[in-house]
């Protein structure tokens, strides 16, 4: 479904993404794990267009892809969630999908109609909402939301862009635990219906939910395989997940 | 559905219907206490009301702080005056490919108005709009500058002095437009319509790809959208609206000069905008009344009236977010 040819990106003499292969098999959850500063978001950046890359090549269902702006790569299917939520704080949760709705369906030179009455829109958000567990909050302007409304909202908007493949950035950060394990179980549920590439932290939701991990480490990858070849590797212990018990 | 039922919505259409009333009743109540300029001021008012919501329309809900909005004004107001300046010289305003005559008839002056504005603004916002902030503001107002100079250097209209108008647009033989109670009325049904007009847009999902790109265009992006187009679109119907508030405003002086598109004139209008509250399209209307009366009241008293307006549009935007329609009408939920 997605695949990384040699990537790679550097910022001034820092190489953040080193020469970077990735194939993400179509309905795997590929997870990318790795310590502060590894490159995650630089190389998800990437990939979903808003960077792009000194080297090498990002190919989406086998096209190339590297040279696509972003709002043609998340036409194309490829939907991305931010680590830093970035919802449209004024409007309402219910507007917020239903512009993602509105940005899939792709009819926006609509000047008369009432959006925010159009049943093309809001029925498809109503059922993105409820997916992720928001539906009884649909009228609530999102910067009234949680933090973890937020995020779950983020995961909505993604949804409601009719992806075939979802980037999603740390959905976890800065969840409680009752939140999080909210959040294990939507992904658990998205799971095998989308193609997901996940960045994430918290090691047991990854360990818990990946079929593949890649471990990044510096920009570049330092093992790859399923959670339970990623757990035995001496070289992942040794880099990176020495200090944590897993 | 969101219903439109809440409290703050409520209040803000109980304020529009009051405020249309007022409207609509000032000729009657102006004539009652024996002061019939206010006829002639409120219809400035409405005129100028009508760029400032065509402006807010970009400047509110596009987040394009569009420091050369009087040049579509003038524009508009130049369309009405080199026309008329042909039918008073007798000469064509044109010969070849076609010959084409000058005209004072106000369905062929007024339409022609808002289309120059719009093809301005379509030439204008296309290069602008590859730029924000800063530099969004400095090209709208290097292109309004230009514009400005350009007019000054219309020789055959008059230049710096610009045209005195001996007649003003046709309507047919039932309107009036000599008639001031006439054309405030003119001038309020065309505000009036347009304001509906942009209120339809702004909550169309035109709009609402327009306002996301204000809140956080990287998002609607990411999201899949290229809001260039719908923010250049908004731009020229912008343009549109204060180039047919140009054409009613020089009906109103009977008069077109080069100072109409002055930065001056186009930082009013930002003034009026924020003053009466942005992205609400009836606060601007506010603002225009707001900034005119404050200009017709203290200015008798000094010619530094500015020094008043300084303070109280301070206050204004460090209290009210929504300006002076946010007191009025209540913080009505901004995601409608």
């Amino acid at each position: 479904m997605l695949e990384t040819r040699d990537l790679y990106k550097r910022f001034g003499g820092l190489v953040a993404t080193n020469h970077v292969s990735l194939s993400i098999e179509a309905g795997e959850l590929h997870a990318i794990i790795g310590p502060n500063g590894a490159g995650k978001t630089t190389l998800i950046a990437q990939l979903a267009g808003e960077l792009r890359p000194d080297g090498g090549a990002v190919l989406f269902d086998g096209r190339d892809v590297t040279a696509l702006p972003v709002q043609h790569r998340a036409a194309a299917g490829l939907a991305r969630s931010f680590q830093i939520t970035s919802v449209f704080p004024p409007f309402t949760a219910l507007a917020n999908v239903a512009l993602a709705v509105q940005a899939h369906a792709g009819h926006s030179f609509r000047f008369w109609r009432d959006a925010a009455r159009d049943g093309r829109l809001t029925g498809p958000a109503r059922q993105a909402l409820d997916l992720v567990g928001l539906g009884p909050r649909a009228d609530v302007p999102a910067e009234l939301l949680s933090h973890g409304e937020r995020r779950q909202l983020e995961i909505a908007m993604a949804l409601a862009t009719g992806p075939r493949m979802l980037l999603l950035d740390e959905p976890m950060a800065g969840m409680g635990p009752a939140e999080g394990a909210g959040m294990v179980e939507l992904l658990r549920k998205l799971k095998g219906h989308y193609t997901i590439l996940l960045v994430e932290h918290d090691m047991d939701a990854v360990f818990a939910l990946a079929d593949w991990i890649t471990v990044l480490v510096n920009g570049a990858v330092i093992a790859t395989g399923t959670p339970d070849e990623i757990r035995s590797d001496p070289e992942v212990r040794r880099a990176y997940l020495g200090e944590e018990t897993v | 559905m969101l219903e439109r039922t809440n409290e703050g919505n409520k209040r803000e259409t109980a304020a529009v219907l009051i405020g249309l009333a007022l409207l609509v009743a000032l000729p009657f109540l102006a004539d009652a206490i024996g002061k019939g300029f206010y006829v002639t001021l409120f219809t400035r008012i409405l005129i100028l009301g009508l760029a400032a919501v065509s402006l807010d329309l970009i400047l509110g809900y596009g987040g394009m702080v569009s420091f050369g909005h009087a040049a579509f004004v003038g524009i508009g107001a130049y369309v009405v005056g080199i026309l008329s300046w042909h039918v008073f010289d007798g000469s064509p305003l044109m010969t070849w490919p076609v010959v084409i005559e000058g005209t004072e008839n106000g369905f062929v002056v007024w339409p022609l108005a808002a289309l120059m504005g719009a093809l301005f603004a379509l030439a204008i916002g296309a290069i602008s709009l590859r730029t924000t902030g800063i530099s969004f503001i400095m090209i709208t107002l290097a292109f309004a500058q230009m514009l400005f100079y350009l007019a000054i250097g219309l020789r055959t209209y008059g230049g710096e002095d610009g045209i005195a108008l001996y007649n003003k647009s046709g309507l047919g033989s039932s309107i009036d437009l000599f008639d001031k109670t006439t054309f405030y009325y003119v001038c309020l049904a065309i505000l009036v319509v347009f304001v509906w007009l942009c209120r339809r847009l702004t909550r169309s999902r035109f709009g609402m790809v327009v306002r996301g790109a204000r809140i956080n265009e990287r998002r609607m992006r990411a999201l899949g959208f290229s809001p260039y187009r719908h923010k250049l679109t908004a731009f020229v119907i912008s343009g549109a609206g204060a180039g047919l508030s140009g054409a009613l405003l020089a009906n109103a002086a009977e008069f077109v000069g080069p100072a109409y598109m002055s930065w001056q004139r186009s930082g009013e209008l930002i003034v009026m905008v924020v003053l009466g509250g942005m992205g609400t399209l009836f606060g601007p209307v506010v603002g225009a009344a707001a900034f005119l009366l404050l200009e017709e009241g203290l200015a008798d008293l000094t010619e530094h009236w500015q020094i008043v307006l300084g303070p109280v549009l301070l206050f204004v935007v460090v209290f009210a977010r929504r300006g002076i329609w946010g007191w009025i009408a209540g913080p009505a939920r901004e995601d409608r």
